[in-house]
């Protein structure tokens, strides 16, 4: 079978207003107009969304795994960034 | 890469699964964990496919347009769970093509209880009940999977499978507080539908060669004897509740351990339906084939349209 493969697409889903696209899932399509279709179908049968997004998966560029401990340590050592670094003494409120 | 690096993949790999951190597709994970998801997932994603030609048989004689749209969305729903799943094996590197040859040419496997005729309405209501009822042990498990897209795809499946055992139930349920021939109708079903429902689960522990290493990396959190007996354990009230028997006259009420014990199962007859002699095995194979060789041309036609818009596109 050396037929042209639907290409797969990642999909998105805004599950109401005031929250963001989600990654559901993927699945394969002729064109994106296409792949919003099917993820209607695919993904939406219970009322689950109100917007999506269809990106085709070769274009997601994603960080490698094997990175993930030199790529977010900096984050790890910052304490100072969240608020429970700090003393707040005794008596003070609203803060 | 050396020896040794590999076994430390490997040991950091285990220490994660025990950790129950879980495992995503670009990761590093052992070739026999990727083949042995593969080989899970894709039969599992042919299962829902399969699964649909024994009740799409009678979506055309459903008795009212209710049980109809019921049914016509139940039948949607597992379309849409082999798309799930189908998906999910793709995120391991499976050629989606290729999987679904395996299919057509006798390669991989799905599940047995499909091999089975429907031969009457009622069946509409034993499969619901029971094979969805079944269906649902096996997967709540897998929603903690230690693969990641595999478990996340479970959850939505089981989100959706408890409406289909529901309007199965309630199929069964009216046609046993029926008139006497449609009891009858759906005593036959169960007991036609009983046993293979049970061997849904696999073969007994002692016997299931994957059982072991699939519980070490998470991907199988219990025995088939243990969901079976769970299975068991919440069906036979329910079929008390409306009034019909369980076809097992040797099956025993364990009152220590408060477990119905079954009688013995069929192993043989479990096994020529998954060798390929089962009632409906070639046929569900040529529906899948054919269906896959008739739509060739939508599929190319859908290309070409795509094809064409991009050009324009670029124009």
């Amino acid at each position: 079978m050396s037929k042209k493969e639907w290409p797969l697409w990642e999909v998105f889903i805004r599950s109401k207003a005031g929250l963001n696209h989600k990654h559901v899932g993927s699945l394969r399509a002729a064109d994106a107009k296409m792949a919003v279709v099917n993820a209607r179908d695919v993904y939406t049968r219970r009322s689950e969304g109100i917007s999506i997004w269809v990106v085709e998966s070769k274009d997601v560029y994603a960080s490698d795994p094997s990175d993930a401990d030199s790529l977010f340590e900096p984050a790890d050592s910052k304490i100072y960034r969240h608020p429970t670094f700090y003393d707040v003494p005794d008596g003070i409120s609203h803060m | 890469m050396n020896e040794l690096s590999i076994d430390k993949l490997k040991s950091r790999f285990q220490e994660k699964i025990d950790n129950d951190i879980k495992i995503e597709p670009n990761d590093w994970m052992p070739d026999d964990y990727r083949q042995t998801l593969i080989r899970q997932i894709s039969q599992h994603a042919h299962s829902e496919i399969v699964g649909m030609l024994p009740e799409g048989n009678w979506i055309t004689r459903a008795p009212n347009l209710r049980r109809k749209a019921v049914l016509l969305a139940k039948v949607q729903d597992e379309a849409g769970h082999g798309l799930y799943l189908y998906s999910a094996a793709e995120t391991l590197g499976a050629d989606r093509e290729e999987t679904i040859d395996d299919l057509h040419t006798g390669k991989a496997k799905y599940s047995s209880i499909f091999n089975y005729p429907t031969l009457t309405w009622a069946d509409m209501g034993a499969i619901g009940w029971l094979v969805d009822g079944a269906a649902i042990m096996n997967q709540v498990p897998l929603c903690r999977c230690s693969y990641g897209p595999y478990a996340r795809a479970m959850v939505r499946v089981c989100k959706e499978e408890s409406f289909h055992q529901r309007q199965g139930f309630e199929i069964m349920s009216t046609l046993a507080n029926g008139s006497p021939e449609q009891k009858a109708m759906a005593q036959d079903a169960l007991n036609r539908f009983w046993w293979p429902a049970l061997m849904m689960f696999g073969p007994n522990d002692a016997e299931s060669k994957h059982t072991e290493q699939s519980m070490r990396w998470k991907i199988k959190r219990n025995t088939n004897d243990e969901l079976r007996q769970q299975f068991i354990d919440v069906t036979v009230p329910q079929a008390a509740m409306i009034g019909l028997t369980i076809p097992d006259k040797d099956m025993q009420f364990n009152e220590d351990t408060g477990n119905y014990i079954h009688g013995p199962i069929n192993w043989d007859e479990f096994w020529e339906v998954v060798k390929g002699n089962g009632p409906c095995n070639k046929d569900r194979i040529d529906v899948r084939r054919r269906a896959k060789e008739n739509g060739e041309w939508v599929r190319e036609a859908a290309n070409a349209y795509a094809e064409k818009r991009a050009r324009r596109k670029s124009a």
